[in-house]
């Protein structure tokens, strides 16, 4: 700042010199090439992170596989009688169910409830890359189609023809037989959102590439986001659950009121 | 009235008015009342503090008139609720600002006004209680007696008992009117057997099934273990009434491991490669059934619970339907996309009149 004050009192002192707007320009090309030099190595850093899988990833992957989930699933997750094989889930199976911590499982259930997650991203994306390794399955799936920006109005209609009728039109999610459940969508993040679709988790039925196109996930993607963004138009959802939540609201609070006002009409004034 | 009968018949059995003597000859199996329920009259007259202190009933008075303030703020609210919360075409949660202010206006302007006036008269307007007798419902002698003579003067002038053939055509005229309702009503229905459309689907030989709503063609091979694909018949996004057609039509497309399905020998060659086309529509009252779980294989009905067990032709195994859910036949065309090999071979959907 000193030097940039000192500079612009010399031009004015001596004009002539050299022109007043070239300060002006020497700073925007000063600001223009450390901005991009900066912009270049932070993409090229984001891009390795996502990218890479290294063989040093695949043995991380193997030790802690071996060390938390080779009860169930076998030394080489050949599948024991307790968990079944995991050969060919590939990654995006691995990071959804360890990444929304419904594995590690903590107890036989009808169905393994999400919970807080046992392992740190890095931790999970080695295991993931470790499954990978040994046999061909679905890929965690690339940032392009997690965004958002996709076509809400397209996603809602394939959301409610696909899957609405197990999570609820709203996504707050509904009973199956048995105890089973569809948990709600809220608060679930993209990636876990795509990779759900694609490998079907538990009693999920899959959605794979091929019949829900990426672009199609990334638009029932955007759709889950604009709920979650977007109150609902009509006020109090009451969870969206529909009659149930909405009958009980109108038996408790509404035949309430109406018998309140009922005996207070009725009633002698004192 | 009571005393002035038992005066009268006093042997009369049963009546009521006997209760106060109880008979000894004859007391049979009645119970006999031995008091009838008197009339207890009016309560005692219970001034309110309303009535007895000055202090109290200004009071009130201001209660009710602040209501009524209440009442016109609310009303004034209203209005300019919905001038401040506009309503936005193309923005949905413009609606939620709207609707919430305008109704919580209109609210306070229409209960101001019921609260205040129900507290008015329960404090301030006279208290004390009053009989008010019924009228006799019959008329006196004479209104009755013009009545009829109304009505004789009546027949006497338009002749509408004399003239019978005028009386007559009258009487079938008013009955033919409202013959041209049933022939419109009759025309609302379906213009064909109605039997007829709830037997046929859109689905015959050689139609491709093809996904909803995009209507794309489905390749066998892009369909993965446990995939589940909502299909509709090829052509029909293009149909007038569609979704006439698609409410029957629906179809469920799941695949399962082959080694997975028991299936009956005459309907080995109705899945293919452990790719099964089910009926959409619950055989109870026309649900769509589309909660699959992949690993039981259990189709859930979401209206009643009925369940269908995929691997055994979709039996019911819970729930009030009775039938299973109809299969359609499919295969694959020479492209490789899977085609219908022939329509339902039942109806699909709830019983009928025609078939229990």
């Amino acid at each position: 700042m000193r030097q940039l004050s000192s500079k612009n009192r010399t031009a004015s002192a001596r004009p002539g010199r050299r022109s007043p707007l070239a300060t002006v320009a020497l700073i925007i090309v000063g600001l223009m090439t450390t901005g991009g030099a900066y912009a270049m190595f932070s993409s090229t850093a984001a891009a390795e992170t996502t990218t890479a899988v290294t063989q040093s990833m695949v043995e991380d992957g193997q030790k802690l596989f071996a060390a938390n989930c080779a009860t169930c699933h076998g030394l080489d997750a050949e599948g024991t009688k307790a968990g079944p094989s995991l050969y060919g889930v590939g990654a995006a199976s691995v990071h959804f169910q360890v990444g929304t911590g419904r594995m590690p499982l903590a107890a036989n259930g009808p169905q393994a409830p999400d919970k807080p997650a046992q392992f740190t991203e890095e931790q999970t994306l080695a295991m993931a890359a470790y499954v990978a390794s040994l046999a061909p399955g679905p890929d965690i799936p690339s940032e392009e189609y997690l965004q958002g920006d996709g076509d809400a109005t397209l996603g809602a209609e394939l959301f409610r023809i696909n899957c609405a009728m197990c999570h609820n039109v709203a996504g707050a999610g509904g009973a199956l037989t048995e105890g089973k459940y569809a948990p709600s969508l809220s608060g679930v993040e993209s990636v876990h959102v795509y990779e759900a679709m694609v490998t079907g988790p538990q009693n999920m039925p899959v959605f794979n590439d091929l019949t829900i196109s990426p672009e199609e996930k990334a638009d029932i993607i955007t759709y889950l986001k604009y709920l979650e963004e977007n109150p609902s138009p009509g006020g109090f959802d009451l969870g969206n659950l529909g009659p149930v939540s909405e009958g009980l609201f109108a038996w408790i609070f509404g035949l309430g009121a109406m018998v309140a006002v009922t005996i207070w009409i009725a009633a002698k004034a004192s | 009235m009571a005393q002035h009968d038992t005066g009268e018949t006093p042997a009369v059995a049963g009546s009521a008015v006997e209760k106060s003597e109880p008979r000894r000859d004859h007391p049979g199996t009645a119970v006999e009342v031995s008091d009838a329920f008197v009339n207890p009259g009016l309560p005692p007259h219970r001034p309110r503090v309303t009535d007895l202190d000055p202090k109290k009933d200004a009071q009130a008075e201001r209660r009710v008139y602040t209501l009524f303030y209440i009442s016109i703020i609310g009303s004034v609210l209203a209005i300019a609720a919905y001038g401040a919360f506009p309503l936005e075409e193309g923005n949905m949660s413009s609606v939620r600002m709207n609707n919430a202010f305008l109704g919580l206006g209109i609210a306070l302007g229409l209960l101001g006004i019921g609260v205040g006036a129900v507290y008015w008269a329960k404090t301030l307007m006279r208290g004390d209680e009053i009989v008010e007798l019924r009228h006799p419902t019959r008329g006196t002698d004479t209104t009755r007696a013009r009545a009829v003579e109304v009505f004789t003067l009546g027949n006497e002038e338009s002749g509408i008992g004399r003239r019978t053939l005028i009386r007559n055509t009258l009487i079938g005229a008013l009955i033919a009117t409202p013959l041209p309702a049933i022939v419109l009503f009759r025309d609302l229905g379906p213009t064909s057997d109605p039997v007829e459309a709830l037997e046929t689907t859109l689905w015959e030989k050689n139609v491709r099934l093809v996904q909803d709503p995009t209507g794309a063609p489905i390749r066998a091979s892009d369909l993965t273990l446990g995939s589940v694909v909502h299909v509709i018949p090829e052509g029909l996004n293009e149909l007038a009434h569609k979704l006439e057609e698609k409410a029957k039509a629906a179809v469920l497309l799941m695949r399962l491991k082959p080694e997975d399905l028991n299936e009956l020998p005459e309907r080995e060659s109705w899945s293919y490669e452990g790719i099964v086309a089910y009926s959409k529509i619950c055989t109870h009252v026309g649900c769509p059934v589309a909660l699959y779980e992949q690993q039981t294989h259990h189709l859930l009905c979401p209206c009643h619970q009925s369940t269908f067990d995929v691997t055994n032709h979709c039996e019911v195994i819970f729930g009030p339907a009775k039938r299973p859910l109809p299969q359609l036949p499919i295969t694959v065309d020479a492209d490789g996309y899977l085609i219908a090999q022939s329509g339902f071979h039942e109806p699909v959907g709830p019983s009928y009149w025609e078939r229990s």
